[in-house]
């Protein structure tokens, strides 16, 4: 999974909430949104992206707000 | 033996009056609607009018005066196909003088006509043939010397030029049908009567022939003509059918029903059904003619494996392909892990064959890496109308146009992509005597044929920058909230407060009024205005006191974008705003490209979601699946297309199952497709042709035609219907059978012994298609899913009447976001793609027929100006570069275009037109931005390097097929 790619894509998808009033709403829709759509591997490595300052530094704020507020809901389930 | 080919022709359409008149014919009491022509209520008695000139498609035209009859007390003998019916009238339509009358005038018809019926085309099928039967001509007294259209020097060449059918004039009776249905039911008017009396001649165009002509080959002048006149030369050459099979069209989303014309297994011709919802009796030149790709040489009928793709084929008997696949992908999975393989369905499968692809991937694989290729094409459809509404499907049927007062057409080009609903369309946009024709706004880089056609012509064209979709929307939606035009009463009761109020000041913001946004699109403040002032509230001439219905169609030119979902959602929004969803003549339409795009989605082919939408991650519906299918699945979204690309070169994803989708030409960025595909290990393509996805492949497994299988396809309206086998599978077994060999293979078993089983299994395990069975469909035509307890038998034509799916609709902030795409120095114009009326998608089938002779090549379209700073003219090459890659077409300067906008077609693989389109997709679903692509566009004197580098691994791959073929006819 190339982490740019993958950055740029959490990138786009948090220029679409960040036109909700409000900032919780927006927080849990970037957060949501990956959690339903992206597979495991692409979660997994976008997570780690936090931890990489280069990285995270790429990440819009609310991306970088989202994966923090909501990074359990984001870790893959066991099946 | 002919019988099937007789269908009851009321002579005239039906009124639609609720208003009833009763009246007798021959003694005969009988109740029509008020407007019902007297020929068409005699057929409601069960009487049938001698007629020539009149046919149920078409508007009564009284020129053949063959459908005589006398009404008591009145004088003469009235045409029964022009006179209404009326209460109390009392009609006879059989007499002495009738007779004589008609049989006057079957003379006059027959001293001009060959008396060759015997060896005539159209022995057996008619209507000239019948009537002189019916009428009881004995002689023709006038003999047949005198002036003549058929003999010696009077009679002209036939016109062979167009390839699919023959015009001779010779046998032409002057009725007039042909050059009516290219009017009434086409819309195209490329026909005419040339010359006055005798010398009365059909003429196509300006009289050089059918090909040279506007004649768009849709054959619904051949459909109607009653002689031998124009005729399909399969029939030429085959004569008449022995029997016929109801079928559904394998190209559009429209999904027209066809009548297959066979003699054996032999395809004589497609006749559009005229029962058939979709079309009602309508066609294209793709469905009706272009077919023959089902029997083409190239077809591969043999299973082939190799080791690598530097390898020749080598042909194997199926239980070999089927068990190196298998042992293949679970090699990998051993290896690389349970996630490291998936499948991709498509949308030109069937349902059933869709489902048990997912299936496969889900239960056998044990992963749910499956997607579809609807997700580069409607994938952001459905989260956008998921998310406002609640489901993910077009709310009307096609008929519901009839009843639109304003039409907006965004990003499509139904005359080109839909063509059978694009001739429905500029029906409702002519209008009729009856009704004026409704209000047309197009959104569009380009200037589609709708914009300005014959009788038709756009109110309000708001030809935008590509990649201005959201800013365009939301302007329009501007104007609708500052000006006071919404639908406060209809919101109110249907649509979430909060949201709304949200919305409504987002909107309502002057950075979102079209004056400030028209440095974005490039399209004048007052016509944004204008066209929202008509979308609200319809042309000025609006009857007081009714309800404006305005209807949206969209295609790709909404999905295929960066902000694709956020453009989906502010449509939803638009329509919601003005109370235009619930009721015929409405509502949000998704004109879907390929014939089951819908049908793909609606079968669980998303990674994320099982049949019926439901996600993967809630545990009861994937319980229910458990239950059913005996295994436990994983409830973690899979990969998307995309993300398969990435993962292989990653080195997570080796091994892929593709089934009747061809990712290489279709799929953006060819190049970093090409490469993915070449990182993996094992690439199963099951197909109909070597596509370019094969000549990457390790395993291929024969595909079938939709000739070929039994199945059910889904349509843009929701509507499910049959595809009936017509022969055997060339290669031995349908595509469902061979899915189900490679799962039995896996160690999953599947027994189904007909694709009505796995409908059945579908049925029992999703709730919108509860109610749908074979049993249903054969009965019924179609069935319009929902279709369920809570629905009509025959399921739900208009969705959300009463309330919308997911309870309130939801308004959505559509926030304006520029694409990566943007113009620089280096890349100065904006690329977008579109496809074209005679080809389909990759073309693997069109290509495949005499369509080529419209469309042999992808050419750019460019504008004068464009073309002239650059030294570039028409017909001569040109090299496109993106960011992405490089390719050479030729140039088209068309001022279709607007400066600062090129267009092609990826129609043909060696065009390249996907080595150009980049990574850039929908923000939602990662649906590819095919639509826009910043590039450069100059003079050239020789193909790109791309494009010579693919005649070479063409060449050589070309070559490791005829190896294996050549291996086999040798032994």
């Amino acid at each position: 999974m190339d982490v740019n790619n993958l950055i740029h894509m959490a990138n786009r998808i948090a220029e679409f909430f960040e036109a909700m009033p409000e900032h919780d709403e927006a927080l849990d829709g970037v957060a949501q949104h990956i959690q339903k759509f992206w597979e495991p591997r692409m979660r997994l490595r976008i997570l780690a992206a936090l931890n990489e300052p280069s990285e995270a530094a790429q990440l819009r704020p609310l991306v970088r707000d989202a994966l923090h507020k909501h990074a359990a809901l984001l870790e893959p389930v066991q099946a | 033996m002919l019988e099937h080919l007789k269908n009851t022709d009321c002579g005239t359409p039906a009124s639609l009056s609720e208003e009833l008149v009763t009246l007798h014919i021959d003694g005969r009491e009988v109740t029509v609607p008020k407007g019902t022509s007297l020929m068409r209520a005699a057929v409601d008695g069960g009487i049938k009018v001698p007629k020539l000139c009149a046919t149920d498609s078409l508007e009564p035209f009284g020129s053949c005066r063959l459908c005589l009859v006398q009404v008591e007390g009145r004088k003469g003998f009235p045409a029964s196909c022009t006179t209404p019916a009326e209460a109390g009238m009392k009609v006879r339509t059989q007499s002495p003088q009738l007779q004589e009358l008609r049989k006057g005038v079957m003379e006059l018809y027959i001293s001009d006509h060959p008396l060759d019926c015997l060896t005539c085309s159209s022995n057996g099928d008619c209507e000239l043939q019948d009537m002189a039967g019916v009428v009881g001509l004995r002689e023709v007294r006038y003999g047949m010397d005198g002036a003549n259209h058929f003999k010696g020097e009077a009679r002209a060449e036939v016109d062979t030029s167009n390839p699919y059918f023959s015009y001779d004039p010779s046998k032409c009776i002057v009725c007039n049908r042909c050059v009516r249905a290219c009017e009434e039911t086409q819309g195209t008017f490329a026909l005419t009567i040339s010359g006055r009396g005798f010398e009365s001649r059909i003429t196509a165009g300006q009289g050089d022939g059918f090909m040279a002509s506007d004649c768009v080959s849709c054959g619904a002048c051949v459909q109607a003509c009653p002689t031998a006149t124009l005729q399909e030369k399969t029939v030429v050459e085959l004569g008449q059918s022995e029997h016929s099979e109801i079928t559904t069209c394998a190209y559009c989303g429209v999904g027209c029903g066809f009548k297959a014309e066979m003699k054996g297994e032999q395809v004589v011709r497609m006749v559009p059904w005229k029962d058939g919802k979709a079309n009602e009796g309508h066609a294209c030149v793709k469905g009706r003619f272009a077919w023959g790709y089902a029997t083409h040489k190239d077809r591969i009928t043999q299973p082939m494996i190799r080791a690598k793709i530097t390898d020749p084929w080598r042909e194997v008997s199926w239980e070999e392909a089927i068990g190196h696949a298998a042992s293949e992908f679970r090699r990998i999975q051993a290896r690389h892990g349970r996630d490291s393989v998936g499948g991709i369905t498509s949308s030109r499968c069937t349902n059933e064959e869709t489902y048990l692809v997912q299936k496969l991937i889900r239960a056998a694989f044990g992963n749910n890496n499956v997607d579809t290729c609807a997700r580069v094409c409607h994938s952001p459809t459905g989260y956008g109308l998921g998310q406002t509404y609640g489901t993910s499907a077009g709310t009307q049927t096609f008929k519901s146009v009839e009843h639109s007062d304003v039409i907006m057409v965004i990003g499509a080009n139904p005359t080109a992509a839909h063509p059978v609903f694009g001739s429905r369309m500029k029906k409702r946009l002519r209008g009729d005597a009856r009704r004026a024709g409704a209000g047309l706004i197009v959104i569009d880089p380009r200037e589609i044929e709708l914009v300005n056609s014959p009788h038709v012509k756009a109110d309000y064209h708001l030809q935008l920058r590509p990649g201005t979709n959201v800013a365009m929307i939301t302007a329009l939606a501007h104007v609708i909230v500052t000006e006071g035009w919404l639908a406060d009463a209809y919101i109110d009761e249907r649509c979430d407060a909060k949201s709304f109020a949200q919305w409504k000041e987002f909107v309502a913001r002057p950075e979102n009024s079209p004056e400030a946004t028209a440095d974005i699109t490039g399209v004048a403040p007052e016509l944004v205005r204008g066209a929202a002032r008509l979308y609200a509230l319809g042309s000025a001439d609006h009857p007081q006191g009714r309800q404006v219905n305005s209807a949206i169609y969209y295609g790709l030119g909404v999905t295929e974008h960066a902000q694709g979902s956020t453009m989906v959602m502010g449509i939803a929004n638009l329509a919601m705003a003005t109370g235009n969803v619930g009721r015929e003549g409405v509502g949000v339409n998704p004109l879907r490209g390929q014939n089951n795009v819908q049908g793909s989605c609606d079968m669980g082919s998303f990674p994320h979601e099982l049949p019926g939408y439901r996600h993967i991650s809630d545990s009861i519906t994937r319980a229910e699946f458990e239950g059913a299918w005996g295994v436990k699945l994983s409830p973690e979204p899979g990969l998307r297309i995309p993300n398969m690309f990435e993962a292989a070169l990653e080195g997570s994803f080796m091994g892929l199952y593709c089934e009747g989708e061809d990712i290489v030409q279709s799929d953006p960025n060819t190049q970093h497709v090409t490469a993915a595909l070449s990182a993996m290990e094992c690439v199963v393509v099951q197909d109909i042709f070597l596509n370019e996805t094969a000549k990457y492949a390790h395993v291929f497994l024969p595909g079938s035609s939709f000739m070929e299988k039994d199945g059910t396809f889904t349509n843009a309206e929701r509507r499910i219907s049959r595809v009936t086998q017509l022969m055997q599978p060339l290669a031995g077994y349908a595509d469902w059978e061979v899915t189900q060999l490679l799962s039995n293979a896996l160690g999953y078993p599947m027994n189904y012994g007909h694709p009505r089983e796995i409908m059945a299994e579908i049925a029992a395990l999703t709730p919108t298609f509860a109610g749908v069975s074979y049993e249903k469909i054969e009965r019924l035509g179609s069935v319009q899913w929902p279709c369920n307890e809570g629905t009509e038998e025959a399921g739900t034509s208009i969705m959300h009447k009463d309330r919308f799916v997911r309870g309130k609709g939801r308004f959505i902030i559509t926030q304006y976001v520029a694409t990566d795409e943007k113009v620089t120095q280096r890349f100065p114009l904006l690329l977008t793609t579109g496809r074209i009326l005679s080809q389909y998608n990759v073309g693997a089938q069109t290509r495949r027929t005499a369509n080529s002779q419209w469309h042999g090549e992808d050419r750019l379209e460019i504008h004068p100006h464009d073309a002239q700073d650059r030294g570039i003219r028409d017909g001569e090459w040109v090299g496109i570069e993106s960011r992405s890659g490089q390719t050479v077409l030729r140039a088209t300067v068309t001022e279709r275009i607007q400066p600062g906008v090129v267009y092609t077609t990826f129609h043909f693989p060696e065009s390249g037109a996907n080595v150009i389109t980049t990574d850039s997709s929908d923000w939602a679903t990662n649906c590819p931005e095919y639509k826009v692509t910043a590039v450069q566009v100059l003079p050239v004197t020789q193909p790109s390097s791309w494009q010579q580098g693919y005649r070479r691994f063409n060449d050589q791959q070309l070559g490791h097929l005829a190896a294996a073929q050549m291996e086999m006819g040798g032994q």
